[in-house]
């Protein structure tokens, strides 16, 4: 019984994503074709400035013809354009023709990974962590901590970051000032590499996280600020139950909803999170994204809009099932059960 | 409405924000008019030190930072504030409407906002700014305003239905107000100070996402912004020449114009909502 409502809850779930999937990349599809004149022209046009030679241009002008369409009606473009979605074919790149716009995101994607899940885990929890203390001790404490989480979770990721930068690579250069790895290594599995990578890394993560944490522990603190006012903390303390064991109940409440505070973070973390990558030349999305517009890119600026996008669905997905899961009331309000 | 003001006078952190808030304000609206130079014309080298000639030195073509800073304030909190008004009224529309209707146009207009809201608002943003070519301040506020609403409508949504089933609505119901004078004169003046809070983080939202697009490269067109100024630093290697002065300007008025919003709203947060007051 129990199990086939949860099986409904994640198939509805789904539904869900997949509408949104469809939504989303029909808007990746659309929108750069509203481009007056034509996204292939304007491409072109840069590399007739350039001076590429003629039958060079019109080889090149044929292929993105082909590969956008765009003689072909609209909704034919539209159906080759899911086909080779599924088929993982982004397109051609147009800065590094012709390399593949699929390739160039393979490589940049597991740097972002490396980057952005262990930032975000790792905020979310000491994040809720300090928003709990914050909220049960109060007083001085909390007036101190509350505004200064206030003053970074505001602050977009990239002030921080280009203040650190400056700061610890620049002025004082502890850390090195760009890049994933240093120039004449080669990502390999050594230790060295890997110590070369950390110390790349540091700076990135660093000004990321604790914008996280900032930002969850405000939504923390609110919570159990909320809990702690509720009926069944007043009637544990007036039981005489110890502090301590109170404080468990009321974090244990107060956490659910944080797990949607993981979930949105993931979506609104992303574009701060991207140009942070662009201010430390990190090797990830983020900074292909930023050549990409800056050469006016089409088919890459779309795969890497495209990848975001699953990227940031798929995270959602997981944390709503993860938390369909763990509180059944979820469960039962979402089937329309309450 | 005189009321409301002196309760939030209370606060500390509304009166803290508040007049941070002003300072930008006056800073970014008085300063391009009383600045004696153009933000694009010439006033020394690349990336002059500060000097008698520019406070604040000059950028990588040799325009004064200070005048473009003013200009950039101004420009950043315009775009934010069309921004801010664009998604509140979206936002509180399609809120009242789901909330105050309920049934199948509730679970429509909630479907279409719970979408919305998983698909990540800046790659929308990119997608249309790299569709729309020519883009003013304004235009860039509107674009920002019609991707961020979603989070608004939910939150208005949910208050309306608390407030529909009040007696003082079944009276207003019963002489006979239409749907829309219900919403307007029953509902909308009681969560008045709950819109306000919601602008305001629109507001310091549309400021932020306007900053990330510029530094993208998709910032408003020939103006200058706070994140056009980053930009520019950025691709012209300023952190790295260690050119501090083309960007910590920027980077100091983004922070102090969020964290003064978000003041302002904490403090309307504590005044409002008496339980997040810790005695």
């Amino acid at each position: 019984m129990l199990k086939s409502k949860f099986t409904r809850y994640v198939f509805q779930k789904l539904g869900w994503y997949l509408l949104a999937f469809l939504i989303a990349v029909s808007l990746n599809f659309i929108l750069p074709r509203l481009i007056p004149g034509n996204p292939v022209n304007v491409m072109i046009n840069q590399l007739a400035v350039g001076g590429v030679q003629s039958d060079a241009l019109a080889r090149i002008y044929e292929n993105y013809m082909r590969e956008f369409g765009l003689d072909q009606p609209m909704h034919i473009q539209f159906i080759s354009y899911f086909r080779n979605l599924f088929r993982g074919d982004l397109g051609t790149s147009f800065m590094l023709y012709p390399g593949k716009v699929s390739d160039l995101i393979k490589e940049a994607l597991p740097w972002t990974i490396a980057l952005q899940i262990p930032t975000i885990l790792v905020g979310w929890i000491l994040g809720n962590i300090l928003g709990a203390v914050c909220a049960y001790k109060g007083g001085r404490f909390d007036a101190v901590v509350f505004t200064s989480a206030l003053a970074v979770s505001n602050v977009p990721y990239y002030c921080l970051a280009i203040i650190l930068l400056y700061g610890l690579a620049v002025h004082n250069p502890i850390f090195p000032v760009g890049g994933g790895y240093s120039f004449g290594n080669f990502p390999d599995l050594s230790f060295s590499f890997f110590l070369d990578a950390l110390h790349h890394y540091t700076l990135p993560f660093l000004s990321m996280i604790v914008v996280a944490i900032g930002g969850q522990a405000i939504g923390m603190r609110e919570m159990a600020l909320y809990e702690l006012t509720t009926d069944y903390v007043h009637y544990s303390k007036a039981m005489g139950l110890r502090d301590k064991k109170v404080v468990g109940y009321v974090f244990r409440n107060a956490m659910l909803p944080q797990i949607t505070g993981l979930a949105i973070s993931f979506g609104t973390m992303m574009g701060g999170a991207l140009v942070t990558e662009s201010v430390f030349s990190y090797p990830g999305i983020g900074s292909l994204l930023f050549t990409a517009i800056r050469q006016t890119d089409y088919p890459l600026i779309q795969g890497c809009t495209l990848i975001i996008t699953i990227a940031v669905l798929l995270a959602n997905f997981l944390v709503d099932i993860a938390y369909g899961f763990i509180d059944p009331r979820i469960r039962a309000a979402q089937l329309g059960e309450r | 409405m005189g009321e409301v003001l002196i309760l939030v006078l209370r606060s500390r952190r509304f009166i803290i924000g508040a007049v941070l808030f002003l300072a930008v304000l006056t800073f970014g609206v008085i300063g391009p008019r009383v600045a004696d130079r153009d933000p694009f014309q010439m006033a020394g080298g690349l990336f002059d030190p500060p000097s008698d000639k520019a406070i604040l030195g000059t950028d990588n073509l040799g325009r004064d930072v200070f005048v473009q800073l003013m200009y950039g304030t101004g420009t950043s909190l315009l775009i934010g504030c069309v921004a801010g008004v664009v998604a509140t009224t979206i936002g509180v529309t399609v809120g009242t409407i789901a909330g105050f209707k309920g049934g199948f146009i509730d679970e429509l207009l909630m479907g279409v906002t719970n979408i919305l809201i998983t698909i990540p608002s800046i790659v929308v943003l990119i997608l249309l700014s790299v569709a729309i070519k020519s883009r003013s301040a304004v235009v860039m506020g509107v674009i920002i305003g019609v991707t961020s609403w979603p989070w608004t409508a939910r939150a208005v949504r949910a208050q309306t239905s608390s407030l529909k089933i009040r007696e003082h609505v079944d009276l207003a119901r019963i002489s006979g107000y239409t749907t829309a004078e219900l919403i307007v004169k029953e509902i909308l003046p009681y969560m008045l100070s709950y819109i306000f809070m919601a602008f305001i983080l629109q507001f310091s939202g549309g400021i932020t996402n306007e900053a990330t697009l510029s530094m993208l490269g998709l910032g408003p067109f020939q103006t200058i912004s706070l994140g056009v100024m980053l930009h520019w630093a950025l691709l012209w290697e300023a952190v790295r020449t260690g050119a501090w002065w083309a960007f910590v300007p920027p980077v100091l008025f983004l922070a102090v114009t969020s964290f003064s919003l978000m003041l302002i709203n904490a403090g309307m947060d504590e005044v409002f909502n008496p339980r997040l007051r810790k005695s």
